[in-house]
C-alpha cells in the first residue's frame, strides 16, 4: 500500500503525461469496484462492456458495485474514514455529481486531482466556466472527472397525449385538464428534485441568483412562485400528490403501464432506448420545455483512500477516450451524449460520431434547445428539505 | 463422560456467545453511542441528546412510526387471528405432514420475492385490475393506490401472506403434541360452539408452544425493510425504511439521528413483545372469569368461515405473485389491459454471463456456507446436552432468539463499523458471519424438537452394545435424523437466500445475491429483469426443499419408518 501511495503522490508531484505508464504499470492486475447507481440496465451493460475493454487493453478489471442511490458509497467511504480505514478502502471509483460530490468534497474524501494527469483530457475543454470545471456551480478542481452528458427532458405517449405541456407554468394547467395522469419523482430523490429545479428556474424572479450560495432570504423570494405553482399541481398529480414513485424508472414503468402519461429522465436516448428494449409503446416520444432544460454533466471521482485509484484512473481516462464516447453516444448502447469538446476531435474521430445510427423517438441536438446551468447545490438541498417539510406529513 | 459433555457445551457457548452474541451487542453499543451523539468520525465526541431532538424534527418522523406500529402490530395480530380461525375451522381434514407439504412453498420464498410479485399482482396496473379491466370498461388504470398506499395497507397483505403460512405451521406443529379431538369432543358434547372450544380450550395449551414464534413474526414485520420497500408506502416510508435511508443519506450528520432511529426502532421491538406478554397476563386474570362464565359462543361459525375464505385468498395472491414473476421473466412487451403477455422473449434469461449467474453462484456459496456452519454449530450444541445430560437453560434459549428479537437495522450499522476496525468488512467472509447470526437461530430452532424427539432406547441399545458417544452420534443420531437435519438445512438455505440488510451492510454492497439484486432491481424500470433474479431467488430455497424431502426417500428407501414424514 505504501508504495502506490508514494506512487500517487510522485505522479501529483511531477509532469503527468510523462508518468502515466508508470500508473498503467501500477494498474495492471488491479480490479476496480466501480460504485455506480444500479437501476439503468443499459448503463450496467455498458459498465460491463468498459470491464471488457479495460481487462483486455490494460489488464484492469471492473467491478460495478450497484447501487440504488450514490449516497450509498459517500457513507461507505465516510464510515470507513471513521473506522481510520485511509488506505485500501472498498470503493475505488463513484458515479457521481451534484450533491453528493460537494459532500464528499468538503469532508476531504476524494483522491485528487488527478483530471489533468489522464492524456485523454486533451480532448476535454476545461476552461473556467467549462460545463466539465462546475459541478452544480461547485469547481471541480480535477477532484473528479466527466464521463457522460445528462440532459432533463420528459417523455410522454405519442399516442394518449397530443399535445404536451409546453412550458412547467403549463403542467399545472394540463394536470387540471388530466386530474391524476401526471407525477414525478419522490424529491429525496435526485430526478424528482430536478423536476423541482427545473421549474424553479423558470418560475423564478430572478434566475441568476441561484447561481450563489442559498441564503434564508433569496430562498424565500426565489421560491415563492414556485409553491404557488406547485399547490396548483399537487392535487391534480397520480394519487392525488399522496405519495410518488422513487425513481425515474418506477416512473418510465407507471408510464409503460398507461398509470401516468408523463415520465422523465435525465438522458434524451432513454426513450428511444427503452422502445428498443420492450419497455415503452412504440408511440413515446421526448419533449423539452420551451426554453431549454437543466443538463449537467455525470462524473466519476476517487476516494482518498481507494485501494485501487490507479487502476480507477485508467478507467477514468479510457471513459473519455474518443472511441468510448462514441461507442457510448451510439443510441443502441447507451445513448448519452458525449462529454468531448468537438473542436478538439480530429476528422477520424468527427467521422465516427457522425455515422452513429438515428431513431424516431431520438430528439436531435437542436430539439434540445439550450442547457440551464444547474444552481448551486445548496439550493438543491434546501429545496428537497422545505419540500419535505410542506409536502410530507 | 459428564466431563466431555461439559467441555463439548462450554465451547459451543462459547463460540455462539463470542462469534454471534457479542457482534450484536458490540453493534449495539456503537449504534447507541452514535445515538446519543457519539461519532468520533465527525469530531463528535460530547453525550447529547441531539440525535433525538433531529431526529423527531425530521419531516414525517411521526407517519412513520404511525405506519410501522399499525403494519407490524396489525399484520401480525390480523395473521395470528386468521390462523387460528383457519386452524379451528380446517384442523379435522389436515394432518401435521399434509400441511406442511402445502405451506412449504410459501415459506420458501423470500419475502422480496414475495413483494416482487405482489406488487404487480395488485398494482391499479396489475394482474387483477387487467382481469377487471374488460367488464368495468376501464382505458386506464383506476387512480388509486393499491400497494404502496399510505396506510400500509398492501404491504400488511405482502407481510400477512408470508406470516400466515408460518403461523399455520407452527400452530399445526403445536396441535401435534395436545389431543386436540377428545377436547373438542368434550367441548362439543357440552353444547360449546367449534370456534368457542378453540379459544377457550385449546388456544391456551397451544399458547405456550407459540409464544416464541410470535415475537420473532412481530418482530420481524415491526422492522421489515425490503419488503417495505417493494410494498410500503414511501413519502413517508415506515420507520425501519426511513432509517436505512437516513443511514445512507449524502449528509454524513445524518448518521447520528439515523442511529437514534435505529435504536427507537429495537425499543419498539421490545415495547410490543412486552405488550404481547403483558396482555397474556391480562388474558390468564380474565381469561379464568370468562371461561367459569360458560358462554357457549355458538355465532363464531360464521367467523371461522370468514377466517378460511380470507385465509383462502391471501394464499391465492401468493400464488398469482409467485406465477407471475415467472410470466415476466419470460415476456417482451406485456402491457395494460393485457391479461396476458403481447410477445415473449428468453432475453432475460439470455443474459446470465456475467447477470444472474454472477449472483446465483454467491448466493449459492453463501447459503451452503452458513448452513454448514450453523449446522455444525446447532448439532454440536445438541449433543453437548445430550452428553451433559442437561436441559437447556432459560438463558440459553434466550441467546438462541436474541438475533431474531433485535432488528437487524438496530446494530448492523454499528457492527459494519467494527468490522472496519479488523478489515473484515466488504468481505464474503463478514456476509457469512452475518448471515450466520439469523441462520443458526432457525437451523437451531428447527432441529431441536426432533433431536429431542429421537427414541432414547436406539441410544441406549447402542450404549449397551459398546459404541461410545461419537459413535453413536455418527452411527445413530446423525442417520436416524437424516430427515430433519435436511429439513432445518433447507430452512436455513431459504433464511440465507433471503437476507437483504446483512448482506447489503457487511458487504459494503461488493458481495451481489440474488436477493439484493432483486431489491435494487425492483426500484427499476424492467420487470422481466427483476422477474428472473426473483425466480431464481424463490427458487433456491424451493430446490433446497425438494432435496430435503427427496434425498432421505432415496437414501432411506429400505428403511420405511424413516424414509416417510414421521421423522418431521
Amino acid at each position: 500500500m505504501k508504495t502506490s501511495l508514494i506512487l500517487a503522490l510522485s505522479l501529483l508531484a511531477t509532469p503527468a503525461l510523462a508518468d502515466w505508464q508508470q500508473t498503467l504499470d501500477a494498474a495492471r492486475g488491479q480490479t476496480v469496484y466501480w460504485n455506480a447507481w444500479g437501476g439503468d440496465a443499459r448503463t450496467n451493460a455498458f459498465i460491463d462492456w468498459v470491464e471488457d475493454q479495460t481487462e483486455a487493453l490494460y489488464g484492469v478489471e471492473v467491478e460495478q458495485v450497484k447501487l440504488s442511490d450514490t449516497a450509498e458509497a459517500v457513507t461507505r467511504v465516510l464510515s470507513e474514514k471513521s473506522a481510520g480505514q485511509d488506505t485500501g478502502g472498498s470503493v475505488d471509483l463513484i458515479w457521481i455529481n451534484g450533491p453528493n460530490f460537494l459532500a464528499m468534497k468538503e469532508q476531504d474524501l476524494l483522491y485528487g486531482p488527478f483530471v489533468a494527469d489522464l492524456p485523454n483530457a486533451r480532448y476535454l475543454d476545461l476552461g473556467p466556466d467549462s460545463p466539465a470545471s462546475v459541478d452544480f456551480t461547485v469547481p471541480v478542481e480535477g477532484m473528479e472527472s466527466p464521463w457522460r452528458l445528462a440532459r432533463f427532458v420528459f417523455s410522454y405517449d405519442s399516442a394518449r397525449v397530443p399535445e404536451p405541456p409546453r412550458t412547467m407554468a403549463d403542467f399545472a394547467d394540463w394536470a387540471a385538464a388530466h386530474p391524476g395522469r401526471f407525477t414525478h419523482p419522490d424529491p429525496s430523490n435526485f430526478m424528482g428534485a430536478t423536476f423541482l429545479k427545473q421549474a424553479l428556474i423558470e418560475l423564478a424572479p430572478d434566475r441568476d441568483i441561484l447561481q450563489e450560495p442559498v441564503t434564508d432570504v433569496r430562498f424565500a423570494e426565489a421560491t415563492a412562485p414556485l409553491w404557488a405553482w406547485y399547490d396548483a399541481l399537487r392535487p391534480n398529480l397520480w394519487r392525488g400528490g399522496e405519495t410518488y414513485p422513487a425513481n425515474e424508472s418506477v416512473q418510465q414503468q407507471l408510464l409503460n403501464d398507461g398509470e401516468v402519461d408523463i415520465a422523465m429522465s435525465f438522458d434524451p436516448a432513454s426513450t428511444a432506448a427503452a422502445i428498443a428494449d420492450g419497455l415503452l409503446p412504440e408511440s413515446a416520444r421526448v419533449f423539452v420545455p420551451e426554453g431549454g432544460s437543466l443538463g449537467n454533466i455525470s462524473f466519476v471521482a476517487i476516494p482518498y483512500n481507494a485501494a485501487n485509484a490507479e487502476g480507477a484512473m485508467v478507467v477514468a481516462n479510457f471513459l473519455l477516450d474518443p472511441a468510448t464516447q462514441a461507442h457510448m453516444q451510439n443510441i443502441e448502447v447507451l445513448g448519452s451524449f458525449s462529454v468531448l469538446d468537438p473542436a478538439r476531435l480530429d476528422a477520424e474521430a468527427k467521422a465516427v460520431f457522425d455515422a452513429l445510427p438515428s431513431a424516431p423517438a431520438l430528439p436531435t441536438r437542436e430539439e434540445l434547445g439550450p442547457t440551464l446551468l444547474e444552481p448551486h447545490a445548496s439550493w438543491m438541498t434546501r429545496l428537497t428539505e422545505v419540500w419535505a417539510q410542506r409536502y410530507v406529513e | 463422560m459428564k466431563h466431555q459433555g461439559r467441555l463439548l457445551r462450554m465451547a459451543v457457548l462459547a463460540v455462539v456467545g463470542l462469534g454471534l452474541i457479542a457482534p450484536i451487542a458490540l453493534g449495539l453499543w456503537q449504534t447507541g453511542r452514535a445515538a446519543f451523539g457519539i461519532l468520533p468520525a465527525l469530531g463528535r465526541d460530547v453525550v447529547s441528546l441531539d440525535p433525538w431532538r433531529a431526529l423527531v424534527e425530521l419531516p414525517g418522523f411521526a407517519t412513520s412510526l404511525r405506519l410501522t406500529l399499525v403494519t407490524g402490530l396489525g399484520s401480525t395480530l390480523l395473521s395470528l387471528l386468521l390462523a387460528v380461525g383457519f386452524c379451528a375451522a380446517v384442523h379435522a381434514r389436515i394432518t401435521p405432514s399434509s400441511g406442511a407439504r402445502m405451506l412449504t412453498p410459501f415459506l420458501a420464498i423470500p419475502h422480496a420475492a414475495m413483494a416482487v410479485g405482489l406488487a404487480f399482482v395488485l398494482a391499479p396496473s396489475g394482474w387483477i385490475a387487467r382481469m377487471i379491466a374488460p367488464i368495468a370498461g376501464w382505458a386506464h388504470p383506476p387512480d388509486i393506490a393499491t400497494v404502496n398506499d399510505s396506510w400500509g395497507l398492501g404491504l400488511m397483505i405482502g407481510l400477512m401472506v408470508k406470516e400466515l403460512p408460518f403461523l399455520l405451521l407452527v400452530i399445526l406443529s403445536a396441535l401435534s403434541q395436545i389431543s386436540v379431538a377428545r377436547h373438542m369432543a368434550a367441548g362439543r358434547a357440552l353444547g360449546y360452539g367449534r370456534g368457542i372450544v378453540w379459544i377457550k380450550v385449546i388456544m391456551p395449551q397451544v399458547w405456550p408452544l407459540i409464544r416464541l414464534p410470535l415475537w420473532v413474526v412481530l418482530a420481524y414485520a415491526l422492522s421489515v425493510v425490503d419488503m417495505a420497500i417493494i410494498l410500503g408506502p414511501s413519502t413517508p416510508p415506515t420507520l425501519a425504511v426511513a432509517v436505512t435511508r437516513w443511514f445512507s443519506d449524502p449528509d454524513p450528520a445524518m448518521i447520528l439521528p439515523a442511529s437514534a432511529g435505529a435504536i427507537l426502532q429495537a425499543v419498539i421491538v421490545g415495547g410490543a413483545v412486552a405488550l404481547l406478554i403483558g396482555l397474556e397476563a391480562l388474558a390468564k386474570r380474565f381469561g379464568r372469569w370468562w371461561l367459569r362464565r360458560g358462554g357457549r359462543g355458538l355465532s363464531t361459525e360464521p367467523g371461522l368461515r370468514l377466517a378460511t375464505v380470507v385465509v383462502m385468498t391471501l394464499m391465492a395472491l401468493g400464488v398469482l405473485a409467485i406465477l407471475s414473476l415467472v410470466i415476466w421473466s419470460l415476456a417482451w412487451r406485456w402491457s395494460f389491459p393485457q391479461i396476458w403477455p403481447e410477445s415473449w422473449s428468453p432475453k432475460p434469461w439470455a443474459r446470465a454471463q456475467g447477470g444472474w449467474m454472477e449472483a446465483l453462484g454467491t448466493t449459492l456459496v453463501l447459503a451452503l456456507a452458513t448452513v454448514g456452519l450453523s449446522l455444525a454449530l446447532a448439532i454440536a450444541w445438541l449433543e453437548g446436552e445430550d452428553r451433559a445430560n442437561r436441559r437447556r437453560a432459560p438463558w440459553a434459549e434466550a441467546m438462541i432468539y436474541l438475533p431474531l428479537l433485535i432488528p437487524q437495522i438496530g446494530f448492523l450499522y454499528g457492527l459494519n463499523a467494527g468490522f472496519l476496525h479488523i478489515g473484515l468488512s466488504g468481505s464474503l467472509w463478514a456476509v457469512i458471519w452475518g448471515q450466520v447470526l439469523f441462520v443458526f437461530p432457525y437451523v437451531m430452532i428447527a432441529l431441536t424438537d426432533p433431536w429431542r424427539a429421537l427414541d432414547p432406547r436406539m441410544i441406549r441399545a447402542a450404549a449397551a452394545l459398546g459404541a461410545g458417544p461419537n459413535r453413536r452420534l455418527w452411527a445413530i443420531k446423525l442417520p436416524v435424523l437424516l430427515r430433519p437435519i435436511l429439513t432445518s438445512a433447507a430452512i436455513g438455505v431459504a433464511v440465507s437466500v433471503a437476507q437483504y440488510l446483512p448482506t447489503l451492510f457487511m458487504g459494503a454492497g461488493r458481495v451481489v445475491t440474488l436477493t439484493t439484486e432483486a431489491v435494487t432491481l425492483s426500484s427499476g424500470s424492467d420487470r422481466r429483469v427483476t422477474g428472473v433474479y426473483a425466480t431464481l431467488q424463490a427458487g433456491l430455497p424451493f430446490a433446497a426443499y425438494l432435496v430435503a424431502f427427496a434425498l432421505p426417500a432415496v437414501l432411506h428407501r429400505n428403511r420405511r419408518a424413516l424414509s416417510g414424514a414421521s421423522a418431521t
